[in-house]
């Protein structure tokens, strides 16, 4: 025998006496990674499984890696995958068609969203969540005069931070800025829709100009240690910071720890409207999936009423179907909960979808945003210089990617135009 | 039979290296230059044309210009330490090289841990009344403080991997050369010049190469103590595989890198040449 096929023959001996599945369902998923967060996954929501579930979490990178080895091995353990929007939208081709399951009362649009942008439904909506805004009782002191902090603008954030910074002697704004942060949210969904209307096309507009202006006011009065921030709720706890922007679940556990310390409100508007971004999390199946009647059994359960407040409360996302909550909820529920409904039903609300169709250049899409925030705040380079040509690279993406514009810009034929 | 045994016992570890080595990196060279199947320089040139790519190269390339040098210095100096001592040599080994045991995240999280706004520095700083709020030492206004903080903790971490091979090439010295020189009535100094530097060549070589190797590649305490504040090419390598998901130019990043190496390599192997006579 030839060392090659001996070699061969030994792969294939490992690969036989690989352990078989223990019939547990493999859920494999970029949601709920601390571990806490994890644990109350597999304690609280999942446990009423039949047949058991095995709840992995990983990062995006990981996610990805496992999933595409699986689809071209053609065999898999994973039975659901749970993840964002985003992290579906470049796989579309790895996700069976779950165009059958019962969807009946989950948010039509939303359901949209599942699609892809194709024919099929490549993932069913799972849970929701969005980014507010939140003050320590010591940041109130200093709102600026006559503003209302259900219905604040851009302008009066900055003269608050910069109130605040005055008569503290320190900056005490603070912004997810760091490496893990959620910053690009904050660019794309809720700064620039909010002065010019849109996220992509007016990408280069005197508006976008202007909005970069005013993030780079509104940044000489923000903690400089906000490019290492990840989840804002460890500095408002900390008390390094008394006002800041995050995502409702990485904010949840400064009001879950010290409930009468910190409030929440509605995102800042612009001169466009109250621009804010909902995040959708969902749950799909590959097509690789080792027993799909298992995996549908249990994307079904993760829609029952049960599962959904369950999920709320071990991961502070928001349940996608019509459910009654029940009075004794965590703290941090019922502080975003008002102040996402007065939100997104605010007269002048913006609601600026993730971004759609881009699927492997999701990640570079970002990169935009974030780099722009580098050149021109971090870095002093020329707004206008930079905005061209970060318009460049934006123009290069949706051709690349052919997607057409999303919400807040107008539906276009063809790739969305940078103008 | 006797003649094949070295190479039958040799093959499950070139086996090993070829399947999980030498194919993957096969796999990524070919990557990198080929673009949606065709045969395209695209990737390099994304990669170069990229605003970050110029800051991440000179950093990791001033990294490792500032960071093999110190440790250079160190790891002679504690191996002239540690050979010289009669007693407790075992122990001080073992103390020295406990930084090698942790791994190099833990490492950046360690002087993470120091350096934050929240960390053990600003608490002496504050506690002694130096400072009146804690100072950010890692913010992005300072750039040489990021640096300074990254060289700390790689000297930190790193030197003892050199240590252990120089302790090593010493003992591998006679012991007749140096007491030759002492006869002669060299200086300690002149001994450690004349006789141990030049006898050391193999040693230095192999600790330089593997270090500037490992120079290039840093990337868990950067990241750790950087954030994205400071670009490494490592950090940019895995940046583009996960984050941006445009494998060609991850793959085009290892390749630059993987080029620095060989190049560092092959002018270590030129200047501390060993004479194929003087080869024991």
């Amino acid at each position: 025998m030839k060392p090659r096929h001996l070699l061969a023959t030994a792969l294939a001996g490992l690969l036989a006496a690989a352990p078989p599945a223990l019939g547990q369902a493999l859920f494999w998923s970029t949601q709920a990674q601390p571990i806490e967060e994890t644990q109350a996954m597999r304690e609280m929501v999942l446990k009423g499984f039949a047949g058991g579930v095995d709840y992995q979490a990983a990062d995006g990178g990981p996610w990805l890696t496992r999933l595409q080895a699986e689809v071209a091995a053609g065999r898999g353990t994973i039975a659901v995958l749970g993840g964002l929007h985003g992290d579906f939208a470049s796989v579309a081709d790895a996700l069976a068609d779950l165009s059958d399951v019962d969807v009946a009362g989950v948010n039509a649009n939303m359901v949209a969203l599942g699609r892809l942008g194709g024919a099929g439904q490549k993932y069913i909506p799972w849970m929701q969540a969005t980014y507010l805004m939140a003050a320590s009782r010591e940041a109130l002191a200093y709102l600026p005069e006559g503003a209302d902090l259900e219905a604040l603008s851009y302008d009066q954030l900055i003269a608050w931070a910069r109130a605040m910074a005055e008569a503290t002697g320190g900056p005490k704004f603070g912004l997810p800025a760091g490496p893990r942060g959620l910053k690009h949210r904050f660019f794309q969904g809720f700064l620039l829709p909010s002065y010019t209307g849109s996220m992509v096309t007016a990408f280069r507009s005197e508006e976008a100009e202007a909005a970069w202006e005013a993030m780079k006011e509104l940044w000489r009065w923000t903690n400089p240690a906000s490019t290492n921030y990840g989840f804002m709720q460890e500095q408002l706890l900390t008390g390094e910071v008394w006002l800041a922007f995050d995502h409702t679940a990485r904010l949840a556990d400064a009001f879950n720890q010290r409930p009468d310390d910190f409030v929440a409100f509605p995102a800042p508007a612009g001169p466009k409207g109250r621009a804010y971004m909902p995040v959708i999390a969902g749950v799909a199946m590959p097509v690789t999936a080792p027993d799909p009647a298992q995996s549908r059994a249990l994307i079904a359960y993760m829609l029952a009423p049960e599962t959904q407040i369950a999920t709320l409360r071990a991961t502070n996302f928001y349940p996608v179907v019509e459910v009654g909550l029940p009075a004794d909820m965590p703290a941090s529920v019922r502080a975003s909960g008002p102040a996402i409904a007065a939100m997104t039903t605010a007269p002048d609300a913006l609601p600026a979808l993730l971004p759609m169709g881009l699927g492997a250049l999701g990640g570079q899409f970002n990169q935009v945003y974030v780099d722009t925030f580098e050149r021109i705040v971090l870095g002093g380079q020329p707004v206008r210089a930079v905005l061209d040509s970060q318009a460049e690279e934006l123009r290069r993406i949706l051709a690349e990617a052919g997607a057409p514009c999303w919400a807040p810009d107008a539906p276009s034929e063809g790739p969305c135009p940078v103008d | 039979m006797p003649r094949l045994l070295p190479y039958l016992l040799l093959l499950p570890a070139t086996a090993f290296l070829v399947v999980f080595f030498l194919y993957p990196f096969l796999l990524v060279a070919i990557e990198s230059v080929t673009r949606q199947g065709a045969w395209s320089l695209a990737n390099y040139e994304r990669m170069a044309g990229h605003w970050k790519f110029s800051a991440a190269f000179w950093n990791t390339l001033l990294l490792a210009g500032i960071v093999v040098p110190i440790q250079l210095a160190l790891a002679l100096t504690m191996a002239s330490v540690v050979t010289g001592l009669k007693a407790g040599r075992a122990t001080i080994l073992y103390i020295f090289a406990i930084p090698l045991g942790i791994s190099d995240l833990a490492a950046g999280l360690v002087w993470l841990a120091i350096f934050e706004q929240t960390g053990f520095l600003n608490s002496l700083l504050t506690g002694f009344g130096l400072v009146e709020r804690p100072v950010l030492f890692l913010g992005y206004q300072n750039p040489w403080a990021i640096l300074l903080a990254i060289v700390l903790a790689e000297v930190w971490r790193a030197t003892a991997i050199m240590m252990v091979i120089l302790v090593a090439g010493m003992g591998l010295i006679p012991r007749e050369y140096g007491e030759a020189a002492e006869v002669f009535g060299a200086s300690r100094w002149q001994r450690f010049l004349r006789v141990t530097l030049p006898l050391l060549r193999p040693s230095l070589q192999t600790a330089l190469i593997l270090r500037v190797i490992l120079a290039f590649e840093v990337f868990a305490v950067v990241a750790a103590l950087g954030g994205t504040q400071f670009p490494v090419l490592m950090g940019e390598t895995y940046n583009w595989q996960f984050t941006l998901q445009d494998r060609g130019v991850a793959a085009a990043l290892a390749m630059v890198i993987l080029a620095i190496s060989i190049a560092a390599t092959l002018v270590l192997l030129r200047l501390l040449h060993v004479p194929k006579e003087a080869r024991t």
